[in-house]
């Protein structure tokens, strides 16, 4: 269905190519994925099966890619709209039109196709991805993964043979990237796409997965199954971690498969230790916290205590009101109810002193930047901080990830760009420190080097607050847990309670060995131990 | 949210609304009676309130208030401080700043009257009025879906448009977001600084969600039904568009209707062609295309009679009426006089107005609302978030003074 032969990507400027000599042939029906480190290529491997690779972003393509045959250099992407369908990072970016069922019958009336089939053909699509009750409505209103689901329906009107998907779940909660993954599923199995799907998060995704193609970073591309890849990669799902750890040459892909290999070998991990009650001094309370927004009240009476060195993860649905809790503890929205940092009220400080008792990473990190190199921001944030000159600098540097002063800031990977504005923000010397949704388009390499960060700043007597919808980085590194829903705060306690307790945010590890309480491979490492 | 099967009853082609608004806004433009631009204010509002849809773009109409508000208040400002003291009702009187010989004619600050004040808010409401009537047309009718409706030949054109009408409120909440930003990193910069510091991540958002755009547009088809054979249709609708401009020309300078009259209908007829042609090449195709019924022609002539009313009235001589006519038309009371201030009068004609542009509450029906609201509004909660939902600053959910209160 689709094959790559000898394909080489250079883009205009680079030194080296982005993709060097890969060769593929991928059959039709397969759902494979595409796997590997950020910027390693994984998107420009997606755009050239499309031809947005180079037709629109430019750069030089050799060797040939084709598509059902049709070879991507003759035909533009607009030619092949009926035979890939691709969908983008963000939806929300891609959308034209205004509603639903416009943005459905978009494609098929930029092709010409005719009002009667295009009616039936909206209905089909519509039923098809369980939208239909939301097909009057605007777009800007959906969630997340309603608007994924739009976005891949969009597309799939058009009836094409091959399924293009970029990062589909990387911004959703895990029901929602669920509900898409097996929207996604369906189409694979039941209606016989072919579907390529780039992915972060590999946890629920590969155990539907055919074929893997994994993109070590050098350029070149291995393909082959996801069992056999995954036992080499780099990239490192918690099962791989388990297969690794117990010595299994075929990596699970699944949670039942784990689970009973487990069993059979009899592998039982010592339960972990709940982590203590926090005894450190309360450097954040808050209480009653309540934030509107007209009718809405997006957080409603939260009472929450931070303590000393503590690593506390936020977690809830999309919209449970996560975002909004820690502008309000930040006091950069307004609300209502008592939040004491220190014996004051960030809420009642200026802008520069609010810092300096809690700061806040928001979801957006480069909103914050606008100079044009990495050392004219540290410098800058050592005058709005008042420290002296190199704080923030030697503060990048101590958080160890290798960040070239003199480059853009624009031009950093997720992974750089969230540790510089994290220096940034350190550089106030705050005793608390919230990061809102750090690890979405993190690679489980940054998440890891993300995890050593936070680990070292609690250590140093931070108090650490992390929204995210990552399962399985709030196990890794976090001590307690804050669970939202609706705005408010349903339970709170330690990370191993409360996740090895609940189906929904269980991480693999968990659900592998339970009931024994393991959170993460490592646990599982020492528990065997 | 709409329920299925209401579509149908509810809405009207988007085109006829704007037909109805900017009709109304030409009749306004004809006038500067406080008194009918109030009340056609009152009725378009009125309209608006009652017959918008619930979706995003429906509750702008808030907005464009603001904006004639602003527009009455900067034009009484200036007014006051440096415009002309005619008339003798002194209301109150500004230290006067005596300027040069060679600045004579411009005052600064002085008496301020009554007669200069009423003339200055009679011609900003006339502007803000007009503004007004654009806003409606915008809440009632998605400008995205009037696009859809115009000539394939003007495709590309109202592509652009629909793309810049993307833009703009994307910006507004880019702009919104990366504002919010910056307190968080403690920046409380003021002025040519803080622009840079604001601007410099907005308009690389702005970019970068532009080229996902077309993108997006270029992977699903977008351009590609084009390219068919279009020779003939743009000289054809170049001569055609000369003989009408000279046919209209010829028909309000020169006595010769009779010519000036064909030249004009073929011409029209020729550039009707032409546009079809062009149009032929493109064959992009119409999801659900909105039919145009006889309401959607009642709106449009309610509107266009509202104007034709006005401008009529106005174009009448007063000298070459008789005495009757002239109670009853009373070309006068459109332009009120204002020195010396006298109570503007409203005349039937102006009633008539009114009526007109309330019509279309008689012609359409009011969107059924929900009973219950099914899914939460928490768009502005999502503003918080990257990506988020273009939320343009003046557009806030929920507004109290014009939240629809019929329901059925």
């Amino acid at each position: 269905m689709i094959r790559f032969e000898d394909v080489s990507l250079t883009y205009p400027g680079a030194d080296a190519p982005t993709l060097h000599r890969v060769s593929l042939a991928l059959p039709e029906g397969d759902l494979c994925l595409v796997v590997g480190s950020t910027g390693c290529g994984k998107s420009t491997l997606l755009g050239a099966i499309n031809g947005l690779v180079p037709h629109f972003t430019g750069g030089t393509l050799r060797g040939r890619v084709t598509v059902a045959g049709l070879d991507t250099a003759a035909h533009r992407p607009r030619d092949l709209a009926d035979l890939v369908g691709y969908v983008g990072q963000d939806p929300l970016r891609g959308f034209v039109t205004d509603t639903v069922e416009d943005e459905i019958a978009y494609g098929m009336e930029q092709l010409g196709i005719d009002p009667v089939a295009m009616r039936k053909r909206v209905e089909e699509t519509l039923d098809l991805l369980g939208i239909a009750d939301l097909r009057r409505r605007p777009l800007v209103e959906l969630s997340g993964g309603q608007q994924q689901r739009v976005a891949i329906a969009a597309v799939l009107a058009a009836q094409p043979k091959v399924l293009v998907l970029d990062e589909p779940t990387s911004a959703l909660d895990p029901t929602a990237a669920q509900d898409v993954l097996s929207a996604i599923t369906t189409l694979v199995h039941e209606v016989g796409l072919t579907v390529v799907l780039a992915e972060h998060r590999l946890e629920r995704v590969m155990q539907a997965a055919d074929s893997m193609i994994w993109l070590p970073g050098d350029g070149s591309a291995r393909f082959g199954t996801p069992r056999d890849l995954l036992a080499e990669s780099t990239v490192t799902p918690p099962l791989a971690a388990l297969a690794r750890i117990a010595g299994w040459s075929q990596v699970p892909l699944s949670v039942r498969e784990a689970r009973r290999r487990a069993q059979a070998e009899h592998l039982a991990p010592a339960p972990v230790r709940p982590a203590p009650e926090p005894d450190g001094e309360v450097v954040l309370r808050a209480r009653g916290v309540e934030v509107r927004f007209g009718e809405l009240a997006a957080v409603r009476g939260v009472d929450l205590d931070v303590h000393r060195g503590t690593v506390t993860a936020l977690l809830g649905r999309n919209g449970a009101g996560k975002s909004s809790l820690l502008w309000a503890l930040q006091g950069a929205l307004s609300c209502a109810g008592e939040i004491d940092v220190a014996g004051a009220d960030p809420r009642r400080l200026a802008a520069a002193e609010a810092r300096r008792l809690v700061t806040l990473v928001p979801q957006t990190a480069a909103d914050l930047l606008y100079l044009p190199t990495v050392a004219a921001e540290c410098a800058q944030a050592d005058t709005e901080s008042a420290a002296a000159p190199g704080t923030t600098a030697a503060l990048l540097a101590s958080l160890g990830v290798d960040v070239p002063g003199g480059r853009d800031p624009r031009d950093l990977s997720e992974g750089q760009r969230l540790a510089l504005v994290l220096a940034i923000q350190l550089a106030a010397r705050p005793p608390v420190v919230l990061l809102d949704e750090p690890t979405r388009g993190l690679d489980y390499r940054s998440k890891s080097e993300l995890h050593r960060i936070v680990a070292g700043l609690a250590a140093d007597g931070i108090a650490i607050v992390i929204s995210t919808h990552d399962v399985e980085f709030a196990a890794l590194a976090s001590e307690r847990l804050l669970l939202m829903a609706d705005g408010e705060l349903i339970a709170e306690g330690t990370t191993a309670a409360l996740l090895t307790s609940s189906p929904a945010y269980a991480p693999q590890m968990a659900k592998v060995f339970a009931p024994v309480p393991v959170l993460t491979p490592s646990d599982v490492a020492r528990g065997l131990g | 949210m709409v329920a299925e099967g209401t579509e149908e009853l509810t809405s009207l082609h988007p085109l006829a609304w704007w037909c109805w608004a900017i009709a109304l806004g030409l009749a306004v433009s004809g006038t500067t009676n406080p008194l009918l631009l109030a009340l056609v204010a009152t009725a378009v509002v009125a309209v608006v309130v009652l017959r918008r849809s619930g979706a995003p773009w429906a509750r702008s109409v808030r907005a464009y208030l603001v904006l004639g508000a602003v527009v009455i208040g900067i034009r009484v400002v200036f007014q006051v401080l440096i415009g002309s003291s005619a008339g003798e009702t002194v209301l109150f009187t500004l230290p006067e700043v005596p300027l040069p010989e060679w600045a004579a004619g411009i005052r600064l600050g002085g008496a301020v009257t009554a007669e200069a004040v009423a003339f200055a808010v009679y011609d900003a409401l006339r502007l803000a009025v007009m503004l007004l009537c654009i806003g409606a047309a915008n809440s009632l009718a998605n400008p995205r879906q009037a696009l859809r409706s115009v000539p394939a030949a003007l495709y590309e054109a109202s592509v652009a448009v629909v793309i810049a009408l993307s833009v703009a409120p994307q910006l507004i909440e880019s702009a919104q977001r990366v504002h919010r930003a910056r307190r968080l990193r403690g920046d409380s910069a003021k002025g040519l600084r803080a622009l840079g510091a604001v601007a410099l991540p907005v308009l690389t958002d702005a970019i970068e969600r532009s080229l996902a755009l077309a993108a997006g547009m270029e992977a699903r088809g977008f351009g590609r039904t084009r390219g068919l054979d279009t020779a003939g249709s743009l000289p054809l609708m170049l001569v055609a568009s000369m003989a009408a401009t000279l046919g209209a020309f010829l028909l309000l300078s020169t006595p010769w209707w009779a010519p000036a009259t064909a030249l004009l209908v073929g011409g029209i007829a020729g550039v009707g062609l032409g546009l079809r042609l062009a149009g032929r090449r493109l064959q992009v195709t119409h999801y659900r295309p909105h039919p145009w019924r006889a309401r959607e022609t009642a709106v449009a002539a309610s509107g266009l009679l509202a104007a034709a009313l006005v401008l009529g009235v106005g174009w009448l001589d007063p000298a070459a009426l008789s005495d009757a006519a002239l109670a009853w038309l009373a070309p006068a009371a459109l332009f009120p006089t204002t020195n010396p201030l006298v109570w503007p009068d409203l005349t039937p004609v102006m009633l008539v107005v009114v009526a007109l542009a309330l019509a279309p509450l008689w012609f359409t029906r009011a969107r059924r609302l929900p009973a219950v609201e099914t899914v939460r509004r928490d768009r502005r909660v999502r503003s918080l978030r990257a990506g988020a939902a273009p939320v343009p600053a003046a557009v806030r959910p929920a507004e109290a003074l014009l939240e629809p209160e019929v329901v059925g």
